[in-house]
């Protein structure tokens, strides 16, 4: 049995190489919100309030180019509706949590803290304090963003922009779900949904973020009823 | 952009943040929806994957020589092999910045 520091910090450091590519993000979005010639005030409360990458670059790109804020509003909960179904795996392994800590917990559930604690759950299922790997992901997400998009703010867009920084998000998300290319079936379902992203990228809201999960999950539901 | 706009907007994202977590229960889930769940990573990231890197800043799909391409292959091969996650960020990253500076500057 691990005990509840243990886990928290091996949260933080299953968590931590991602932070390659969210801090450059993290600055690139601050530095945006200011060059948008947004109230940095404002640009700083996304971080805190809102709490998610790319939604909030959506959130100032609509806003700044005369979108209603009723467009914008609906863009980042259509975008951040992926998170329903991070939810939903998420929910067997916190069930025994008070209701209380369940609120609390959900705060910082984000793309790369849930990739690795669920990688971390399932080998672990047996751990009683599990809740805390999550916690330590999620914590060390929200402070290096916080960290991140502030001094993005402060000292403007200092990371060159021929870099190209925003590439390492997607190069993070090929790490996370690499190993998976080895079963015919993830293959599959993860080509639905890339093909299906680009598909339907220009679906309004930028809802190609849930409607392309949905149908890969739909083809799996389709690979597992075959598999039997 | 006002306080109020993104107080609507971060409440929307807690609440998909907290639905699932605190108001279902494990028994509301069958055992085929759980197993259907087994792939929402492999069914969630490449829609950010795939635009990532087929999709320009401007919203239209890059050329067919573009080196975001050869930087994400390289990663995935890196990735694959070493099975860790900075080495498959700066893979990509590298094989990227060396296309872009070196190759096609």
């Amino acid at each position: 049995m691990l005990s509840k520091k243990q886990l928290f910090t091996r949260g933080m450091l299953d968590i931590s190489p991602h932070m390659l590519s969210v801090i450059p993000f993290g600055i690139i979005c601050g530095a945006i919100g200011v060059e948008l010639g947004f109230n940095p005030y404002l640009v700083y409360a996304m971080s805190f309030i809102i709490f998610g990458g790319a939604s909030q670059i959506v959130f100032l790109q609509l806003l700044s180019g005369g979108a209603s804020s009723l467009v914008a509003v609906a863009s980042v909960g259509i975008i951040n509706s992926r998170h329903l179904l991070y939810g939903a795996v998420l929910s067997e392994y916190l069930e025994k949590l008070s209701f209380i800590k369940k609120l609390l917990i959900s705060y910082v559930v984000v793309d790369q803290g849930f990739a690795e604690s669920n990688k971390f759950f399932k080998k672990n299922r047996s751990e009683e304090y599990l809740h805390y790997h999550l916690i330590g992901t999620g914590c060390t997400l929200w402070v290096c963003w916080q960290i991140a998009t502030l001094s993005g703010i402060i000292l403007g867009s200092f990371v060159p922009e021929e870099l190209g920084l925003k590439f390492a998000i997607p190069l993070t998300f090929i790490a996370i779900v690499v190993q998976d290319l080895k079963k015919l079936d993830h293959v599959i379902v993860m080509i639905t949904c890339g093909l299906s992203s680009l598909l339907f990228f220009d679906a309004p809201f930028k809802s190609y973020i849930i409607i392309s999960p949905l149908i890969a999950l739909f083809v799996a539901a389709l690979l597992l009823r075959l598999k039997k | 952009m006002t306080l109020t706009s993104i107080i609507f907007a971060g409440v929307l994202t807690y609440f998909t943040r907290m639905t699932m977590i605190a108001l279902i229960s494990r028994d509301m889930l069958g055992d085929k929806i759980k197993a259907v769940l087994e792939y929402v990573p492999s069914a969630v990231f490449p829609a950010i994957i795939f635009p990532g890197i087929f999709i320009n800043d401007y919203g239209a799909f890059i050329e067919i020589n573009d080196p975001k391409i050869y930087g994400a292959l390289v990663a995935i091969v890196v990735g694959y092999f070493s099975k860790n996650i900075i080495a498959t960020i700066l893979a990509g990253l590298i094989s990227y910045w060396f296309l872009i500076f070196v190759i096609f500057s």
